[in-house]
């Protein structure tokens, strides 16, 4: 491992690096895992190079572990994101970040007239497609395509 | 189909669709019986649909069995404010089943999953109404004595119709042919045609309405709707190139049947009526014996003709 991509990944004692984020859903991933809100020491990356994503985005929380849950959130943005969980400084555990069958409450259905956009119901998607990932809610049947995707 | 809820047409079973024809035949030969004596079964309504509604009334009268509910949301506790899940959830303790009819895409199937008795969907805004369906599958099936190997032409609105939709899923399981007739900006969506498609099923699209119709077995007619069309020149236009009349049956199949959901606008002219080709009069009988049959196998009970 050379000494920059050493750095990149260890430089929080224990805790979660998120890698390989494309750089412009940066702020997605944030909004998703909910780390605006978060208490715990945050440190994030931009525009870095990546030969795989071209260019990309870090972010390294201190003291999180993140469950399988979470990881199917970041799925629904890209799908080539990585979690490296650190304990001690090492990376003791990678993750991939894998699209899942269903997706439930955590995208909002596109159809206004959808009757999960009008009472407090948790929305279920079944993913059609995982390539270019689409949602077919299970309540009103009309689908949700990547770009139109919204995070509650 | 005891004490499932119908919420889609693809809830049913090529199996289930059989029993509710076979059942909706009973009832056609004995249309009043008792078997819901002692049933008290809920109609909420939260948009007015006054034909769906007496048709699923007459049926239940008919076989003795009790009726509460609304025939508009501005009649029920909805217009002070109540969630639909606090509605059904008390119309529930009422009722030994629900029909709801909804202007809101997916509230059926979120009835049926709060409420602890069955609820049948008849119509979930644009999405789903499969009573409607499972009426036209006995209606054709009752004309053309099978629903196997049939040329089904549809025509009209195909992009918006959902009764067209449902019935397109649903002879998919029977080795149809498709013929679809409609305006370019009224054409079946891809979707479906991906779904005919990864089925082999064969289909044709056309935007003129000519003597192809005389390869039909069924001619399926909807009801194209103005606010579809922005310009209304448009509309103007459009609308009167896809009526059906009385001359442009001569040549067809002495076995073709003309269904449509109603209530029509003028794309069947009336002298059509006449013609005995013409069924939706028809059609809209067969609805009552259809929702007997689904009635009595989602509440268990057998027709005493059985
Ligand atoms: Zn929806």
């Amino acid at each position: 491992m050379n000494k920059e991509k050493k750095l990149l990944v260890s430089a929080i004692k224990n805790g979660t690096v998120i890698d390989h984020i494309p750089a412009k859903d940066l702020f997605k991933v944030i909004k998703i895992l909910g780390l605006d809100k978060a208490r715990q020491p945050i440190t994030f990356g931009s525009n870095l190079v990546s030969r795989k994503i071209g260019k990309k985005a870090v972010i390294k929380i201190s003291g999180v572990y993140f469950e399988d849950k979470d990881l199917n959130r970041i799925a629904l943005i890209s799908e080539n994101v990585r979690l490296n969980v650190i304990k001690n400084y090492e990376v003791v555990e990678k993750k991939q970040v894998k699209v899942p069958e269903r997706i439930i409450g955590i995208a909002k259905c596109v159809n206004p007239k959808c009757i999960t956009n009008h009472e407090n119901i948790t929305t279920k998607f079944t993913v059609i497609n995982k390539d270019v990932i689409s949602l077919k809610c299970e309540y009103c049947e009309k689908i949700t395509d990547k770009k139109h995707i919204k995070i509650i | 189909m005891k004490n499932r809820n119908l919420v889609s047409i693809t809830d049913y079973s090529k199996e289930d669709i059989s029993e509710i024809l076979r059942l909706a035949h009973l009832f056609e030969q004995k249309t009043n019986q008792r078997i819901l004596e002692n049933k008290v079964i809920a109609s909420l309504f939260f948009e007015p649909s006054t034909r769906t509604r007496l048709s699923f009334e007459s049926a239940i009268n008919r076989l003795s069995g009790r009726v509460i509910g609304f025939s508009e949301a501005g009649s029920s506790s909805v217009s002070k404010g109540e969630s639909l899940k606090d509605t059904i959830k008390t119309v529930a303790n009422y009722s030994d089943l629900i029909i709801m009819r909804h202007p809101l895409e997916g509230s059926a199937k979120y009835a049926g999953e709060v409420s602890d008795v069955p609820v049948i969907n008849a119509g979930d805004g644009a999405n789903q109404h499969p009573t409607q369906t499972l009426l036209d599958l006995y209606s054709i099936y009752k004309t053309q004595g099978t629903l196997e190997n049939l040329n089904i032409f549809l025509i009209g609105d195909l992009k918006y119709g959902r009764t067209v939709h449902s019935l397109l899923m649903a002879m998919s399981k029977y080795n149809p042919v498709f013929n679809f007739i409609s305006h370019k900006k009224l054409r079946i969506p891809d979707e479906y045609k991906m779904f005919l498609h990864d089925l082999n099923i064969k289909y044709y699209e056309h935007t003129e309405f000519t003597d192809i119709i005389s390869r039909a077995d069924i001619m399926y007619m909807t009801r194209v709707q103005k606010e579809r069309f922005s310009d209304p020149i448009e509309y103007e236009k459009t609308k009167d190139i896809y009526i059906l009349r009385n001359n442009m049956l001569t040549d067809t199949k002495d076995n073709l049947k003309i269904l449509h959901p109603l209530p029509r606008v003028n794309e069947i002219n009336e002298d059509v009526d006449k013609n005995e080709k013409a069924y939706y009069f028809e059609q809209a009988k067969n609805g009552v014996y259809t929702r007997q049959a689904i009635i009595s196998a989602i509440l268990g009970l057998k027709p005493e003709n059985n």
